[in-house]
């Protein structure tokens, strides 16, 4: 084969695509960037301002930016303690080779696939006060003094906007986990219970330390998507909710862009979503490494 | 087996189907109410099976809501968008992985850093750009972002399975006289369609749900993807349960159908997608 050839080959395979991704994700990365350092209302000229558009969103906390920061924090731990460990628990009693294995598998993973669009229309109306699929059931077990407007009361409207959420990727997670325990070599099993050990043990002694790497995988994927979520929460809360008290950064973002006009501090928050899943991914590797030296 | 033993696997399956119960039945409620009208379900027949089957809903689904066109936009949108992504990552997954040269690593990594980078990052350069060239409401623009945030992943798959085939596959072809081109097509593509695929199934997934870009670049209403129609239909069907059901079980039937046909097949590309996370 000529070297030449290979060449004009490589540059026909790639340079498309290489265009393409430097055009559109590549540059736009850099342009967030740059904007968050100027005043710009998307249409008159551009003003440099420095890092006064990161004083007022970090400093001065426009928008209760913190507390809409706090909320995605918030979720992020909810995902982590409840999501994950659901997920792990169900993983680990499905691998264990139960009936219908595959069966629960299949149901368990449907709402992953589901836009969540479509999980957030239908999670409004299950909250719905009066003729809701909550309420009714609420109502129906005699438990009707619990009945509330679920979204409309700032006191419960963000953790009933964060349960669609964690309910919809646990199957995610578990198909993730499951994976992974079916990969534990069975000799390794086995010979644990030829020296008696029990079916909790296998789990907590050699399974889960033998899975950690997809372990981390959820954890950051679980972490990263909690920061970023958007979809659910502006199709159940839209603009913030009751008293803003859903209201998360990206949302803020969209707020600025769209309301205000506010280019350079939609930026900033922009700025501040990546960097803030850049260095989440970064510490939860990290921990995952030196725990397993 | 003892009898400590048949209640323990008892309430595993009474705990199992519990949580199959609470994962399928909010779907299952869905597809009931869809079928009912107002009356029926302010009337107190919430979670029951409908007394008839109102298809009509269907029909104002479709046609007054504009569900078909949303419906046929997506379809638009992801074929489109499978199509592009598939040939620019099959390429550039080939010369990575099956031609040798000095940046190959490089270039690799390049894409995979994309993996990385969330819609956030680049959606008001792309918003404003659109806004500046009247791409804005257009799904040109649309589709190149898709495959753009497609292509990371389905680099990363194509061109792990391309690096495991055996080197003679194309090397008897060379000697044979065959091109580059040649042994691309027609001894690389047939062997790894399976891989294929699990990216086009991959990438339909997320591109028939994807929500944020088609909100921000799409505001025509004969435009709109299925998600953006929803939730533009939130408001203003409120009130109106039934075509709000119906229009939310058209827009998940393609996704529930590629699903049973090929639930393992996803789970799978899942799992390996999410490997190099």
């Amino acid at each position: 084969m000529k070297m030449k050839d290979n060449k004009i080959a490589i540059l026909v395979f790639t340079l498309p695509a290489i265009c393409l991704y430097t055009f559109f994700l590549v540059i736009p990365i850099f342009a967030s960037l740059g904007l968050s350092f100027f005043k710009w209302d998307g249409i008159g000229p551009l003003f440099f301002n420095g890092i006064q558009n990161y004083i007022s969103v970090f400093v001065h906390n426009i928008d209760s930016f913190w507390q809409s920061a706090g909320n995605s924090m918030l979720f992020a731990i909810l995902c982590v303690v409840i999501q994950l460990p659901l997920a792990l628990i169900l993983a680990l009693v499905l691998a264990n080779g139960v009936k219908g294995e595959s069966f629960f598998r299949t149901v368990y993973f449907v709402p992953v696939i589901i836009s969540s669009v479509i999980i957030g229309a239908l999670f409004s109306r299950v909250y719905n006060p009066d003729y809701g699929l909550l309420n009714t059931i609420l109502g129906k077990i005699g438990l009707g003094s619990l009945k509330r407007m679920w979204l409309g009361d700032p006191k419960t409207a963000l953790l009933a906007a964060f349960v669609p959420q964690i309910w919809q990727f646990i199957g995610y997670h578990m198909l993730l986990m499951y994976a992974a325990i079916k990969q534990v070599p069975s000799e390794i099993v086995e010979s644990a219970k030829i020296d008696g050990a029990g079916s909790f043990q296998i789990a907590t002694k050699i399974k889960i330390p033998l899975i950690k790497p997809m372990l981390e995988v959820c954890l950051i994927f679980a972490v990263t998507g909690s920061l970023k979520i958007f979809d659910l929460m502006y199709v159940l809360t839209p603009n913030g909710g009751p008293l803003n008290s859903t209201q998360i950064p990206t949302g803020l973002m969209f707020t600025e862009l769209f309301t205000n006009y506010s280019t350079g501090i939609g930026s900033t928050i922009a700025v501040f979503i990546v960097v803030e899943c850049l260095i989440f991914t970064f510490l939860i590797q990290k921990t995952f490494k030196e725990k397993i030296v | 087996m003892t009898i400590s033993n048949k209640i323990k696997k008892l309430l595993l399956y009474i705990v199992l189907g519990a949580v199959a119960i609470i994962q399928i039945y909010p779907l299952v409620w869905m597809i009931l109410i869809s079928f009912k009208d107002n009356n029926e379900i302010f009337s107190g027949n919430i979670m029951g099976l409908p007394k008839r089957f109102l298809w009509q809903n269907y029909v104002v689904a479709i046609r007054d809501a504009k569900v078909g066109v949303f419906f046929l936009n997506s379809v638009k949108v992801s074929v489109l968008t499978l199509f592009f992504t598939i040939c620019l990552s099959l390429c550039v997954a080939y010369a990575i992985s099956r031609l040798e040269w000095k940046n190959s690593k490089t270039v690799l990594n390049f894409f995979l850093l994309g993996i990385m980078i969330p819609s956030q990052a680049v959606i008001m350069p792309i918003y404003e750009l659109a806004s500046k060239t009247h791409l804005l409401n257009t799904h040109f623009l649309l589709i190149c972002v898709y495959i753009v945030f497609a292509l990371p992943t389905s680099i990363y798959i194509l061109s792990s399975f391309m690096s495991g085939l055996p080197r003679e596959l194309e090397e008897s072809a060379y000697i044979d006289g065959a091109s580059i081109y040649r042994a691309f097509f027609s001894i690389i593509i047939p062997i790894i369609k399976p891989a294929i695929v699990s990216v086009l199934i991959l990438n339909f997934i997320g591109v028939w749900n994807e929500f944020m870009f088609a909100f921000v670049l799409i505001n025509t209403d004969s435009l709109r993807t299925i998600p953006v129609g929803i939730q533009s239909l939130v408001g203003q069907y409120n009130t109106n349960w039934g075509p709000m059901a119906a229009a939310m079980v058209v827009a998940t039937i393609p996704t529930v159908i590629i699903y049973t046909i090929f639930s393992g097949q996803i789970q799978n590309s899942l799992i390996v997608g999410s490997v190099k996370g």
